[in-house]
């Protein structure tokens, strides 16, 4: 077969280490999410996640990931660990009862009672 | 880049049957209307082993496509012609381990560590796609490769970014957000190549008779041999089949390739009138196991330069991470 093409081969000579090799559990680093904001004004989104050893290295790593292409005014980091959230199960107490109505603007029927009024007072 | 459904597994089949049994009936069928209704997935909904278990095989897979795939093309970075190709192959190598590091986030949402399946990519456990197993001989395989195996590689993505899984959709959608400038740019510089000098030309058609083959086995087995799991297919795991996918990269493409005066090294290369469907020579199909068993012209040297990657990092790594700033054990949350 060819002699490799890749200068870490045929020159660095990477390519002998035969031995097996492993890395620990917990040597990537620690998980963080990452939170983009696109513009002045707008909400920083959810939009994934890079392994880092601490928050301020995560930033860094988080430029390069989610901030190379597009807009990016700023970006938040946070520990994966450290988010507290709802069990997907339950998302049944999210949903909307009809009698919840009171809490909407459509619950209110003013006009109907204007209407009457006037009708009325003619 | 490169991931998807056409990474072989024979290991799977029999065990999906014994897991199958344990899932709960209940859940199950509340799982399977929720993918019917087409709803996503997220990593803390109930979910059948085997859904779990084929998922990270899937997305593991993609992901260490896209890092081993990055290093036939890496190497042509020193040699690119020109300042404005340096540029783009450098900004297309960082794409592609982008895409690693997101489908690796994806993966470990589903309960496998990143370092788990770092180790068994080094082992030979898991695998990668098989194209990567080839040598990138002269700039003009680079061509091919950025516009070819991408552009393969988007037909296949373009599917997966439908599936049912939440993380892993998620991740495709950027993912295939940057690949068509992967594709872009390689079908620039192929062109380049095509409409250049007689050497140039001569460069390109022998980079493309000798990719064509890998090309060909890249959507995996003809459906025939490969009976792609119904479970699979009905869970929005796997999105299309292989014949379906190699179809429809063959209808997009090889007119681009006829249009520039390039020739294909198969004569029985053609599209079918009245089915509308492209017909081929069978791929050597023996090889293409033989390379997925580790025995490829490439396959050693890839995993090593990974391999001594991650040992010759370890320092670094180490010196970086505080103990006080070490914490539990915490995967992605979405
Ligand atoms: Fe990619
Ligand atoms: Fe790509």
């Amino acid at each position: 077969m060819n002699e490799s093409l890749d200068p870490r081969v045929n020159r660095l000579r990477l390519n002998n280490s035969d031995g097996s090799f492993s890395i620990e559990e917990g040597e990537n680093w620690n998980v963080f999410e990452v939170f983009h904001q696109e513009k002045r004004g707008a909400h920083h989104e959810h939009v994934g996640c890079v392994h880092a050893p601490d928050a301020n290295l995560a930033l860094i790593f988080a430029k390069e990931q989610f901030g190379r292409r597009k807009k990016c005014v700023n970006l938040w980091v946070v520990r994966s660990a450290d988010i507290l959230a709802f069990d997907l199960e339950d998302e049944d107490m999210f949903a909307n009862n009809p009698d919840k109505t009171y809490r909407d603007a459509s619950g209110f029927k003013v006009m109907e009672k204007i209407n009457k009024f006037k009708a009325q007072s003619k | 880049m490169y991931g998807g459904g056409y990474i072989y597994d024979d290991s799977g089949r029999s065990r999906q049957q014994e897991e199958q049994l344990q899932d709960d009936p209940v859940k199950l069928a509340a799982f399977e209307a929720r993918i019917a209704g087409g709803e996503k997935i997220e990593p803390g909904d109930w979910m059948p082993a085997e859904y779990r278990r084929q998922l990270i095989r899937l997305i593991e897979q993609h992901a260490h496509s896209e890092i081993i795939g990055a290093l036939p093309e890496g190497t042509w970075i020193t040699r690119a012609p020109g300042f404005k190709r340096k540029l783009a192959l450098i900004a297309k190598v960082q794409d592609e381990i982008g895409h690693g590091q997101l489908l690796y986030n994806a993966a470990e949402t589903l309960g496998k560590s990143r370092e788990a399946m770092i180790n068994d990519l080094l082992s030979g456990k898991s695998k990668y796609s098989n194209v990567f197993n080839y040598p990138a001989e002269t700039w003009a395989d680079v061509t091919v490769i950025g516009f070819l195996i991408d552009a393969a590689a988007i037909v296949n993505q373009v599917a997966n970014a439908k599936g049912s899984y939440g993380p892993y959709c998620r991740a495709l959608e950027r993912i295939c957000y940057e690949e068509s400038f992967h594709l872009k740019q390689g079908h620039d510089a192929f062109i380049e190549l095509a409409t250049g000098t007689p050497a140039q030309k001569a460069m390109l058609q022998d980079a493309l008779n000798r990719w064509w083959q890998p090309i060909m086995h890249f959507f995996g087995p003809p459906d025939k041999v490969s009976a792609h799991s119904e479970k699979l297919m009905q869970w929005k795991v796997k999105m299309a089949s292989n014949d379906d996918m190699r179809n429809q990269f063959l209808e997009a493409y090889v007119p681009k390739i006829w249009e520039l005066g390039l020739t294909l090294p198969d004569p029985l290369l053609k599209k079918n009138a009245d089915t509308g469907k492209w017909e081929f020579s069978d791929p050597d199909w023996d090889l293409f196991f033989e390379v997925i068993k580790g025995n490829g012209p490439c396959n050693k040297e890839r995993l090593n330069v990974r391999k001594w990657a991650e040992e010759h990092g370890r320092w670094i790594r180490k010196a970086l991470m505080r103990e006080e700033e070490r914490e539990r054990t915490a995967l992605p949350v979405a």
